[in-house]
């Protein structure tokens, strides 16, 4: 089950915690990888660890809009296709909405919800061509919840959320599906910016009494872009230990 | 039959998976092909990329008929 052997995946975002864990995972069964993000010794250093010819390293800003296409174009030509695209990079500009100014709301619009469209848009071609794709975003909780001082990044996760339901209805006759899977308070650097405080109080939310791990999220990934998954499309998969049960 | 005519029914009876002898010029792709809305957007993308064209949005939505790819079509490599 969940054998991925064969099929090309482009994971945005690969330098953070959720990218590293879900590459990593997506290769273990045995996908071939291209890895992009702003960092490039930090994407070399993930695919020297992974190994093989079958990881390429794309380097790639997603603010620029031209970036999406270009990046679809370069996998599937040197790595001559894509099956499965995860949307996975993004980042926060926290701040009350009443202190949030136009560029705060538009530059988190712009990499954790346009970004991810353009490249959609982009792999959707081959995909529908080949009969055959996974679109997986990773969007948030808190674009179910909300979360006070994150309209944008709230606005643009639960953005996410339409958007696939909306592409997922638009493909599903081509054999590509596409969902969300929404972690919620999981260890990487972003929550390890949090104060100690905060996150003794985020723990007694979580039933299951401790934080998520990359790997939860990057084994919910797994199963969203493994054959198996080929009915549940336009959904929205929540690991979260169960914060919030949706 | 101009080889124009003769690639776009082909390009046609490959993604339709329809029978050849219904590809006729005044054949509507969605009226009487059976096409959806979706296989009309990737029916054009499929006479781009054969033909070496652009076909930009409001001339796509007009192209509704084999006959109308066609003129399109040798309109452009005119």
């Amino acid at each position: 089950m969940f054998d991925l052997t064969g099929r090309v995946a482009l994971v945005t975002g690969a330098t953070g915690g959720i990218g590293a864990a879900t590459a990593r995972a997506l290769h273990a069964r045995g996908a071939k990888l291209a890895l992009t993000g702003r960092r490039a010794a930090e994407l070399e250093a993930l695919a020297a660890e992974l190994g093989g010819e079958a990881v390429l390293v794309a380097p790639a800003d997603l603010a620029d809009p031209a970036a999406p296409a270009a990046l679809v174009e370069q996998v599937e030509g040197k790595l001559g296709s894509l099956d499965i695209l995860v949307n996975n990079a993004g980042f926060t500009r926290d701040m009350l909405a009443l202190r949030m100014g136009d560029a705060d709301w538009a530059a988190v619009l712009d990499v954790d919800l346009t970004a991810p469209f353009r490249l959609a848009r982009a792999a959707l071609r081959g995909m529908m061509k080949r009969r055959h794709g996974r679109i997986v975003s990773i969007a948030s909780i808190v674009g179910v919840t909300g979360n006070a001082g994150q309209a944008n990044y709230a606005a643009a996760k639960a953005g996410l959320i339409g958007m696939s339901k909306s592409l997922a209805q638009e493909v599903a006759t081509r054999g590509v599906t596409v969902n969300v899977v929404a972690p919620g308070f999981v260890k990487t650097a972003m929550t390890d910016a949090l104060p100690e405080a905060a996150r003794t109080k985020l723990l007694e939310r979580i039933p299951a009494g401790r934080m998520g791990t990359p790997e939860d999220i990057g084994a919910a990934v797994v199963y969203l872009a493994s054959a198996e998954a080929a009915w549940v499309t336009g959904q929205t998969l929540h690991v979260n230990g169960g914060m919030a049960m949706i | 039959m101009s080889e124009t005519a003769e690639k776009v029914k082909k390009i046609v009876v490959e993604h339709l998976g329809v029978d050849e002898a219904k590809v006729t010029e005044d054949a509507s792709f969605i009226d009487d092909l059976g096409a959806d809305s979706l296989d009309t957007v990737e029916l054009v993308m499929a006479f781009e990329e054969a033909f070496g064209v652009e076909i930009p949005d409001d001339a796509a939505e007009k192209i509704t008929t084999v006959k109308d790819a066609i003129a399109y079509i040798d309109g452009q490599k005119g």
